[in-house]
């Protein structure tokens, strides 16, 4: 029988940032050097309202860790509304992702400005360290798409 | 199939350094569909995009990926490349691997890897991209400024000098802002009235600039190029048309008992009443909560003396509906009141004034006609301190993180001007650090120090007290590590500076983005300094951040420019990543049009083809002039028939797969 050499866990993090405030919050963090992990991958969409639930689905499907979800601050939504819509979704489908075992820690939204780097390292940071302490995620991954 | 090339940059050492660049173009040359891979200095210099423009050609690629800085960055720079070398502008997409990768990590196999998977996301997502074509729109030709002070005048001024349209929005009675209440400027010491005036006079006799006085915004619809904005026009209760400003009613009204806002409440005014002698549009206007005909429907003495009838008790607001093409914003500063500085005794000592209030008991046209009085008792003062960074540069609540930049120097120039006229009067500035950075500044804060003997002490006052008419002042000397006792006949506050209240309410309307200190936003801090990043807005003076004036005029037309290289174009291209409904799927059930915030959608009747079937179908269809490409509507389409391009469902998928893989 082989035993596997077990790997340090790190965490798989996506995550979603609106292009007007959050994702400007981390070019911010970026010039200003504020480190936080590399497991975290950003991508880029045009507002918080953009981000489907099926794409937050899909990324634990595929084996994401954690996902966050960043947009502006309520009321300060580029397109007025958006992130109002993200809001109710994310409760919405954070709770019953909670209800099918996916740790409410596991799922997060962040409203970080343009202005906030500062911010958008440490909320970064911290869910990292969240997600660490949770360990892998396994619920929802897709059998048929692991190797 | 795509042929895909892949575009490294070294950015310097900016990415080089942490990121093993040749790894990251050798890794994703293996990646399905990559055809070419190279990496580079400097993709964005002339020689970089030639080597871009170059592998398109050579190669035949129907698809680009840049692995640089922030697609904020460049990204409008590589789709020009793209284009120039014939290939579809919106068949590029850009790995970020400076800002949010190589600037943030230290580890350099972890930087590379990243940069690999950001890479990878960026691929998976250009294979699915199809060409966009933008579609034109008109601009209109006229401009809005929002707020009449130095930087709203001075960017109107040279809009209209370029020969467009320009209305000015004021919410005051007349135009003028703070500078029409200074006294004098540094570091020149010109009459603020002397060089404002004049520039007021040309903003009201200009035919190319409107003047919407004591108006506010009340909504704002449209976007960049077609702005549709509501003005409201609040009652003067005296018709602007008539009135000669001949201020026979000012002089009559019995209404006295009203503090003058314009001398900050250190003498009364009238309830009709012209803000102060060179106000534009010289007219007066009545405060409803001050006239004794409205509140109680007897005296009417104004309307019985204006020989020319313009009093109107029955005037009621209205509202104003104009097309701009482009809107600028000057809302300006307010300074805030010292009330929560318990410690200076602003609240409770007549003779303790912010810097504003001791500009108007300088100001020859002040209450005070220009001769320093204290305003307990009316005597000359012989000892003045000077506080500065009240409020500013603090960690507390009660305190504004930032410096307020002016407070220096007008202190310096204040501290100057009583040493001037008053010699034997003792000066005294605390300070935390004197900030002079500016041409002529600190030449002219060593004149307050050295030629007219104003007394700098590094240090903070801890608590300012009466006693027996006399104010003691409690301070610090940081450099003697002394305690000081001070006795002082004034004590002047450099409270901090912060934008105006109406400036939150107005960036919702605008949709533009504003710090956490409700400073407008703009959209690069070095290279977009009078933009904000909502398209069509333009930021002129304070509301951007704390300025001096000739900051703040610099400032004002370079937004000016910025408005005339909008308004000259004839057309303008819309930002192609709108929604678009596919008809086959979409059963018309109105859900998308009630989030669509800009009311893009509306529903056809349209004869469908759907499984062989030939139909009349009602279907929801977007207005691509008027959708913004926020997505609401994709995401709440319950039969998945709502798309975004540019950002596809399809498109969002194979970023997260190729990362999660």
């Amino acid at each position: 029988m082989q035993v596997e050499e077990k790997k340090e866990f790190t965490p798989l993090i996506v995550a979603f940032c609106c292009n007007w405030c959050s994702y400007a919050g981390a070019d911010l963090a970026g010039s200003n050097r504020l480190n936080y992990p590399a497991n975290v991958k950003i991508i880029r969409v045009p507002c918080s309202c953009r981000v489907n639930p099926l794409f937050i689905l899909r990324a634990f499907q595929r084996g994401a860790d954690g996902v966050i979800m960043c947009g502006c601050h309520p009321g300060d939504c580029h397109y007025t509304t958006g992130n109002y819509y993200a809001r109710r979704r994310m409760t919405t489908l954070f709770s019953m992702l909670d209800y099918l075992g996916i740790e409410k820690e596991r799922t997060r939204v962040e409203w970080v400005s343009a202005a906030e780097g500062v911010k958008f390292a440490a909320t970064m940071k911290d869910f990292a360290e969240t997600i660490q302490k949770l360990g892998e995620n396994r619920k929802l991954r897709d059998l048929r798409c692991e190797k | 199939m795509q042929r895909i090339g892949v575009f490294v940059c070294w950015c310097g050492t900016n990415i080089a350094a942490t990121v093993d660049v040749a790894k990251v173009a050798e890794t994703l040359k293996s990646e399905p569909g990559v055809v070419f891979a190279t990496d580079y200095q400097y993709m964005c210099s002339a020689s970089g995009q030639e080597i871009i423009k170059n592998a398109i050609k050579e190669h035949n690629l129907t698809g680009v990926v840049i692995c640089s800085c922030s697609p904020r960055m460049h990204e409008a720079t590589f789709r020009k490349t793209v284009q120039a070398a014939g290939i579809n502008p919106y068949m590029l997409e850009i790995a970020n691997i400076r800002e949010q990768c190589s600037w943030i990590h230290k580890d350099k196999e972890e930087a590379t890897e990243k940069a690999i998977i950001l890479g990878r996301a960026a691929i998976a997502k250009v294979h699915l991209n199809a060409p966009l074509t933008s579609m034109e729109s008109p601009v209109v030709k006229r401009a809005l400024v929002i707020g009449g002070g130095i930087a709203g005048i001075q960017t109107a001024l040279d809009i209209a000098d370029a020969g467009f349209e320009v209305d000015i929005v004021e919410k005051q009675p007349t135009i003028g802002g703070k500078m029409a209440q200074l006294d004098k400027t540094f570091p020149t010491l010109d009459c603020a009235a002397c060089i404002l005036t004049p520039k007021m006079v040309d903003a009201g006799s200009n035919d190319k600039v409107n003047l919407y006085t004591y108006c506010e915004v009340d909504k704002v619809e449209g976007f960049v190029g077609n702005f549709k904005v509501t003005i409201k026009q609040k009652p003067r209760y005296v018709d602007a048309t008539k009135c000669t400003g001949c201020g026979e009613c000012t002089t009559k009204c019995p209404s006295r008992k009203n503090p003058n806002e314009f001398n900050m409440g250190f003498d009364n005014r009238g309830a009709v009443y012209i803000p102060f002698a060179q106000a534009v549009p010289k007219v007066a206007t009545i405060d409803p909560d001050d006239c004794i005909y409205m509140k109680t429907g007897k005296c009417g003495l104004c309307a019985k003396v204006c020989t020319a009838g313009a009093i109107n008790y029955e005037q009621k607001e209205e509202f104003i509906t104009k097309e701009y093409g482009a809107i600028v914003v000057a809302t300006g500063y307010n300074q805030i009141k010292p009330t929560e500085f318990e410690e200076y005794g602003y609240n409770n000592y007549k003779d303790v004034v912010t810097s504003l209030e001791f500009e108007r008991l300088m100001n020859a046209a002040g209450p005070t006609g220009g001769h320093l009085l204290r305003p307990s008792n009316g005597k000359e003062p012989k000892k003045i301190v000077f506080v500065q960074c009240v409020g500013s540069r603090g960690q507390s609540c009660r305190d504004k993180s930032y410096c307020s930049k002016i407070c220096c120097m007008y202190t310096a120039k204040h501290a100057m001007l009583v040493k001037d006229h008053y010699p034997d009067v003792d000066v005294t500035v605390f300070y935390i650090d004197v900030r002079t950075p500016g041409k002529n500044f600190d030449e002219f804060y060593r004149r307050a120090v050295e030629e007219f003997g104003v007394h700098y002490i590094k240090g903070m006052v801890g608590k300012v007290e009466e006693e027996d008419g006399v104010l003691k002042v409690q301070a610090s000397d940081l450099l003697a590590n002394a305690q000081i006792h001070m006795d002082a006949d004034m004590v002047v506050l450099a409270a901090a500076i912060e934008p105006d209240k109406s400036a939150r309410p107005l960036a919702t309307m605008l949709t533009a983005s504003m710090d956490t200190n409700d400073f407008f936003t703009e959209a690069h801090a070095k290279l977009r300094p009078v933009e904000s990043p909502t398209a069509g807005i333009f930021l002129s003076g304070t509301c951007q951040g704390p300025k001096d004036i000739p900051e703040t005029v610099s400032q004002a037309s370079a937004c000016a420019a910025k408005v005339i290289g909008l308004l000259a174009k004839d057309h303008l291209l819309c930002n192609p990543c709108v929604a678009h409904s596919n008809e086959t799927l979409c059963n018309g059930c109105s859900t998308c049009a009630n989030v669509c915030p800009y009311g893009a959608i509306t529903y056809e009747d349209r004869l469908v083809m759907d499984k062989g079937v030939r139909e009349t179908r009602r279907i929801a269809v977007v207005n691509e002039a008027v959708c913004q490409g926020c997505g609401a509507c994709t995401v709440t389409c319950p039969s998945g028939a709502m798309d975004l391009k540019g950002f596809a469902n399809r498109q969002i998928m194979a970023e997260v797969d190729a990362i999660c893989r």
